[in-house]
């Protein structure tokens, strides 16, 4: 019966458990991932006749070029920030609340409302705070909607909070047809806010910035500090453990995606009443932002200031393929390319982070082992392998070579183990 | 007679994008995977597939690009759930903007380069709606079903065939296995990895080829920002809705697919029949726009309040799976 | 296949196998023979189930050889180990719920290849002419092709015989299973037997069977005794894993045991006797002399009365269990594992859904209220679980915030205060010695014997009066096994009430007052500790009530 098999053959290529990687080692392994991203996305540009350097420098220096596009880069970066910081609440829980889009959508209505029709009746502060809270409500019961099926039966929530982004969308879409919301004239379309419920200013940025500097700070201390955010944390890492410390799960969930939602609201709110659409609600007010905000929230590990970076990043891309596209001619779709090659990336280099990948010996590994070890002769800082206690290669016959070592991290990562030391000096000399 | 004739016509002419979809996404469920990224595949699968069939003036050469491009983004998901575990959710998200993004970046670019191929006489004649041969002439019954685009038939008949692979073939039965629990099928000495890289791929080529429906048939090689619109989500809930059956998921794209009708027809039938259906002449358009989702939210809704074992979503679907794990 | 008795089907050379740090196998030398019944015997978490899973290609195995039939060979999946003949039955069933009977085995059959090269290859052609040759051959081979795809087209499909296939080859072994009855309709031994059809039906004829009697009544454990001699009577070689020491005595042919992961002996099963076995499972019997301070019992802490759980799989987890702690004492449960221990100290910390039966709490009546509720009655008991990660503790985050995870609360305001929780958590570190680089280090990435002592430390902060531990010393090194066994001592010092759930029969026999037995769900006998023996305790662990009812049959086989 085991004749006509191959008995013994080993396997090129095996994949074990890590058991922990160093911080310093993931924060470099995330930079590679992300630095890879952009070679594969350059390589991408250059298919399509661009210089790469020129784009990317094109991307990356355009928004700081002028006064108009710097601070048309920090209203790219404002909504988007607020909106993943939303977000985080709900991944942190492990509740994957993509609806963003809709509840941007629906608190930014909910606040034009305020806006439209209370505008001459309020003081300018008044009308302002209401339409803040109109926002915050009207994206936070959008949001509980979702998450009370959610904790009653199991809905799939993805699926429907996706859901509810479309029907957010046609909401808006039949305002525009609405009296009272109708701009006036044949065209659909939506009010301009009277000025009285416009955002105020700082030195020509909206005061939204405010609200994002403290949302940042105010979300870190949620998490770190109260006994919410302790909550929220212990139900994300395990049910079991939060009802074995008497929580309420499902207040929990109920609560942390209502506040999810609001602040996912007030950024709609803010987005309207401010400068970017010029005071008014429109049918694209988001500019999927819903979207992009899912990929800040995953590739900043929902950290808030982590969030602050990545939402950067990501604005950077946005408006410097604007840039691009303009002075390039680049279609600006071009940064929902390069965002999710991005996300790609870093999702592949995750593996690498949770995984090891052992290598079976053979003349081109030895090879490389060779190499690596005079390359890191000349670095000095060649190790083997079993100096790093937890990676100490149980098994003789094979070589542990992190795949992604050798390539690229030659410095700090030449983890070769020399289970025939002798063979490679011998090769050396 | 002949309104509802045109509006059930119009329903099986919108909902054959999403048999497609649908189909494509059951087979990579019932593999094991759940990837959202089906919007994303059919765009890449529309874009590509629109301007191979346009400037090659073939439409076959069209469906076979459109399926290998989405069956490309497919490879990307497969990848990285299967090989490298990661997140399926994020990886299928990340394949939509991924997927919209290269749809909208290639058709903007064509446009503003003026290189946007336009849809040749001999093209559009291959998938004009047209009556098939004595079948047409039938009366009723032959406008209703036997004179659509040859692309109808097509997804028909994927939908068929996929019905009875599933159910009717060993293979299917494996397929099923790695949903419902792929350590057992691995045990059994089902090769996993395997089969899920091949039914993620076909699926997501199945994807792209309701992606080339809506270019070509739907939208007739205009370009605008919108092809997809939605019609990739919907497909991902329709397959709640079909319970996991192709076969079902045919009558369930009709049934959506009346709903997109609803908005082309619904003057027609309002005309028609102004004392049953004179209202639906009074809701604005929009609202028949959200109704799919609507009633996609409601059945996902209703479909978690009934807890049954079969025609359920299969138990490791979402789940990576690797051997080793204790 | 010619049975040649004696002839080595497995070998095992110098295997070893690792998870993270934990070194589940460490160099095993192992051998089975064709026709016999190895019994490979140990405690729980001795390294069985993960040795077999490198036969069943499951894991990889680090280090190590593999011979089937004399031959070296690598097990890369499943598939392969199904080629090699060896078929696992697992403990777990790898069985899909919504398929039937049948289908769950047809997923792996492989058809019968169609000789289709062979046949091509054995054409010969009688013309003379070339070119007419060339045609008739040419002919014949289309006409090959065409037998060809028509043999396969049956074989792609699902046909009704393969029910029939299937009821043939159970009846040929002597099973009876309906293939069409769904998986989930099924009772626990019928899910066996389709396991064991299945293995048996894929051509194996090297066995394993994990823990096989754990779930069976006692008939239907004789009658899968008398299906395994038989097969051993075929010349197939059949390993069992269990613990039991009486079944490894009833139809064992060798046994081999293991001990922590390592092979401490083989010995033939007629040369044996219980107390050899015992001594080589357990190890040498080394003094214990853990502490056991005698304590003037007080008034009666805790009282469950006629408790009757049903868990999530729909299984009388518990039936009609009644017993009380004092303060002061120290209350031992004994049982096999899955007995219904998780769901007893669950029930009683609130966690669980009580069918029927009462929890009595000094006066105050728990029945059914939650963990918080509990709590705010003002009563202080601290529940250890079994699965520390996953329930006790959050496995991601550090001491500091796991301190705080049942008494975050406490703290005024809406904040929650951490410093008084890393106080705490220095104050344990120090304490139990926590082997760990800082306060701020993830608990997930402490060994056990840490983690474990993280939990305690938490737990007895609060002042309890009353411990329920689960298998607290699971998977520690003696050091920190001696410190929680001090810690519990200290406690009951102090007059608290404990519920110890242990497997190791000897520190139980050393540290508890009293050892309740539990069995299937039900107590089967209570007794004090200094007066007990472990053959009692075992005899009580096994000899369950509906052992009872069945059981003469199965003495007279002595």
């Amino acid at each position: 019966m085991t004749d006509n098999i191959n008995t013994v053959r080993e396997p090129l290529i095996r994949i074990a458990k890590r058991g922990d990687i160093k911080r310093g080692k993931a924060v470099m392994l995330y930079t590679f991932s992300v630095l890879f991203a952009i070679v594969i996305g350059g390589i991408f540009i250059s298919f399509i006749g661009v210089n790469p350097f020129r784009f990317y420098t094109e991307v990356f220096l355009g928004c700081f070029k002028s006064r108009i596009y710097f601070f048309g880069l920090i209203r790219t970066i404002m909504p988007l920030l607020i909106t993943s910081i939303g977000i985080s609440f709900a991944f942190k829980m492990k509740f994957w609340n993509i609806g963003a889009e809709g509840q941007f959508i629906i608190g930014a209505v909910c606040a034009t409302a305020v806006g439209l029709f209370l505008a001459d009746s309020l003081s300018h502060w008044l009308l302002i705070t209401l339409m803040f809270v109109a926002g915050a409500v009207g994206g936070g019961v959008y949001g509980l909607i979702t998450a009370v099926f959610k904790v009653q039966f199991g809905t799939n929530e993805t699926l429907l909070t996706l859901m509810f982004n479309y029907i957010a969308l046609y909401i808006v879409q039949y305002l525009t047809k609405v009296d009272g919301f109708r701009v006036e004239g044949s065209r659909p379309g939506i009010k301009v806010f009277s000025a009285n419920a416009w955002l105020d200013q700082i030195g020509g940025i909206d005061i939204t910035i405010i609200f994002c500097i403290v949302i940042v700070f105010a979300a870190f201390v949620y998490f770190r500090f109260t006994k919410h955010g302790y909550e929220v944390m212990i139900v994300g890492e395990s049910q079991n453990t939060a009802r074995y410390a008497g929580m309420n799960v499902k207040k929990i969930v109920l609560r942390t995606m209502f506040l999810s939602a609001a602040i996912i609201g007030v950024a709609g709110m803010f987005q309207a009443s401010g400068s970017a659409t010029g005071h008014q609600l429109t049918v694209g007010i988001t500019g999927g932002v819903g979207w992009t905000a899912i990929i800040v929230a995953w590739l900043a590990k929902l950290n808030p200031f982590g969030i602050l970076a990545v939402s950067v990043l990501m604005g950077i891309l946005k408006k410097g393929s604007e840039v691009a596209n303009s002075s390039l001619g680049v279609s600006t779709a071009v940064s929902d390319i390069l965002q999710s090659i991005i996300l790609f990336s870093v999702l592949a280099f995750d593996f690498f982070i949770n995984y090891r990948v052992i290598i079976k010996p053979n003349k081109f590994t030895k090879n490389i082992k060779i190499a690596l070890n005079k390359l890191g002769k000349n670095f000095k800082r060649c190790r083997p392998i079993s100096a790093d206690g937890t990676e100490i290669a149980v098994n003789n016959a094979y070589t542990d070579i992190e795949a992604k070592s050798y390539s690229v991290l030659l410095e700090d990562n030449l983890t070769v183990n020399n289970d025939n030391p002798s063979e490679t000096q011998e090769e050396e000399k | 007679m002949n309104t509802i004739i045109n509006f059930l016509f119009s329903a099986i002419k919108f909902g054959t994008p999403l048999m497609l979809g649908t189909t494509g996404e059951i087979v990579t469920e019932k593999s094991g995977s759940l990837n959202l990224g089906i919007e994303g595949m059919m765009a890449m699968g529309a874009i590509i597939g629109y301007i191979v069939a346009a400037r090659a003036n073939d439409l076959f050469l069209g469906i076979l690009c459109a399926f290998l491009f989405a069956a490309f983004g497919a490879l990307i998901f497969a990848f990285l759930t299967v090989t490298l575990q990661a997140n399926q959710n994020v990886t299928g998200l990340a394949l939509t903007i991924f997927g919209v993004g290269l749809y909208k970046f290639i058709g903007q670019s064509l446009m503003v380069s003026g290189k946007y191929p336009a849809m040749k006489t001999a093209l559009s004649n291959m998938i004009a709606e047209k009556p098939l041969p004595l079948l047409g002439d039938i009366p009723y019954v032959g406008k209703l079903l036997f004179s659509h685009s040859i692309f109808v038939y097509l997804a028909v008949l994927i939908c068929v065939m996929f019905w009875i692979y599933l159910k009717y073939t060993k293979t299917g039965l494996k397929v099923r296995s790695l949903g419902e629990n792929p350590a057992a099928a691995d045990a059994s000495g089902v090769n996993v990895n395997f089969m899920k890289y091949i039914h993620i791929i076909m699926g997501g080529g199945i994807c792209g080829i309701g992606g080339l429906y809506l270019a070509l048939v739907v939208n007739a090689g205009g370009w605008n920002d919108y092809w997809i619109n939605g019609f990739g989500w919907i497909s991902i809930a329709l397959v709640i809705f079909a319970s996991w059956s192709p076969m079902k998921a045919i009558f369930g794209s009709i049934i959506f697919g009346m709903f997109k009708a609803l908005q082309i027809r619904s003057g027609d039938l309002a005309h028609e029949f102004p004392k049953v259906l004179g209202w639906l002449q009074s809701i604005p358009a929009d609202f028949y726009q959200m109704l799919p989702f609507v009633v996609t939210a409601l059945v996902l809704i209703i479909s978690s309040m009934r807890k049954k074992k079969e025609g359920a979503q299969p138990a490791w679907c979402g789940v990576n799976y690797y051997r080793e794990d204790r | 296949m010619t049975v040649n008795y004696k002839e080595t089907a497995i070998e095992i050379k110098g295997i070893t196998k690792t998870f993270g740090e934990v070194i589940a196998n460490n160099n095993i030398y192992f051998t089975v023979k064709r026709g016999e019944i190895l019994a490979l015997l140990g405690e729980n978490g001795s390294g069985k189930t993960t040795l077999m899973n490198m036969l069943s290609g499951i894991y990889k195995p680090d280090k190590g050889s593999i011979f089937v039939n004399g031959k070296e060979i690598i097990i890369h999946s499943p598939e392969d180990s199904k080629r090699f003949g060896i078929g696992m039955v697992h403990q777990h069933f790898k069985l899909i719920d919504i398929f039937s009977a049948a289908d769950n085995i047809w997923i792996g059959v492989k058809e019968k290849k169609y000789a289709l090269k062979e046949k091509l290859k054995s054409i010969s052609v009688s013309e003379k002419n070339k070119l007419e040759a060339f045609f008739v051959k040419g002919g014949k081979v289309v006409a090959e092709f065409g037998k060809y795809f028509i043999a396969k087209i049956p074989s792609l499909f699902l046909t009704r015989s393969r029910y029939k296939r299937i009821k043939e080859v159970s009846a040929k072994y002597g099973f009876e299973i309906n293939p069409k009855k769904k998986v989930y309709d099924m009772a626990v031994s019928e899910k066996q037997t389709v396991e064991i059809v299945k293995v048996l039906y894929y051509g194996a004829d090297i066995l394993v069977l994990d823990e096989p009697t754990a779930v069976l009544t006692v008939q239907e454990i004789r009658k899968l005794f008398e299906v395994m001699r038989k097969m051993r009577e075929k010349g197939c070689a059949i390993v069992i894993i269990t613990h039991k020491l009486n079944e490894v005595l009833e139809i064992s042919d060798r046994v081999t045991i293991l001990r922590k992961g390592e092979c401490v002996g083989t010995v033939n099963t007629k040369d044996t006797s219980v107390s050899e076995l015992t001594e080589l499972m357990v190890g040498r019997k080394i003094e214990l002399s853990i502490e056991h301070p005698e304590c003037e019992k007080g008034e009666a802490l805790l009282s469950v009365n006629n408790l009757t759980v049903i868990n999530s799989e729909k299984v009388k987890a518990l039936d009609g269990v009644s017993f009380n702690i004092n303060e002061g004492e120290i209350v031992g449960i004994a049982g096999v594992s899955g007995s219904g221990q998780r769901e007893l100290c669950e029930a009683v910390a609130g966690l669980q859904k009580i069918e029927k039966g009462e929890i009595q709490y000094r006066n105050e009546n728990i029945t059914g209220k939650t963990p918080r509720q509990i709590i705010d009655l003002g009563i202080s008991m601290s529940f250890i679980p079994e699965d520390r990660l996953g329930m006790g503790l959050a496995a991601s985050y550090d001491l500091v915030d796991n301190m705080m995870l049942k008494s975050y609360r406490k703290a005024k305001g809406i904040f929650v205060d951490r410093k008084s929780a890393a106080k705490l958590a220095s104050s344990v570190v120090k304490r139990l010695d926590v082997v760990t680089p800082n306060i701020y280090t993830p608990v997930r990435k402490l060994s056990g014997g840490n983690v474990q002592k993280v939990l305690l430390g938490r737990e007895i902060d609060g002042n309890p009066h009353l411990i329920i531990t689960a298998y607290p010393v699971r998977g520690l090194d003696i050091n920190s096994s001696y410190t929680i066994y001090n810690v519990l001592n200290e406690q009951k010092k102090n007059g608290v009430g404990v519920l110890f759930i242990g497997e190791d029969l000897d520190v139980m026999l050393e540290l508890c007052d009293r050892i309740i037995v539990l069995c299937h769900g039900r107590i089967t006998g209570g007794v004090n500790a200094k007066e007990a023996n472990k053959e009692e305790l075992g005899y009580l662990m096994t000899n369950d009530l509906t052992e009872d009812k069945g059981g003469k049959a199965n003495d007279g086989q002595h």
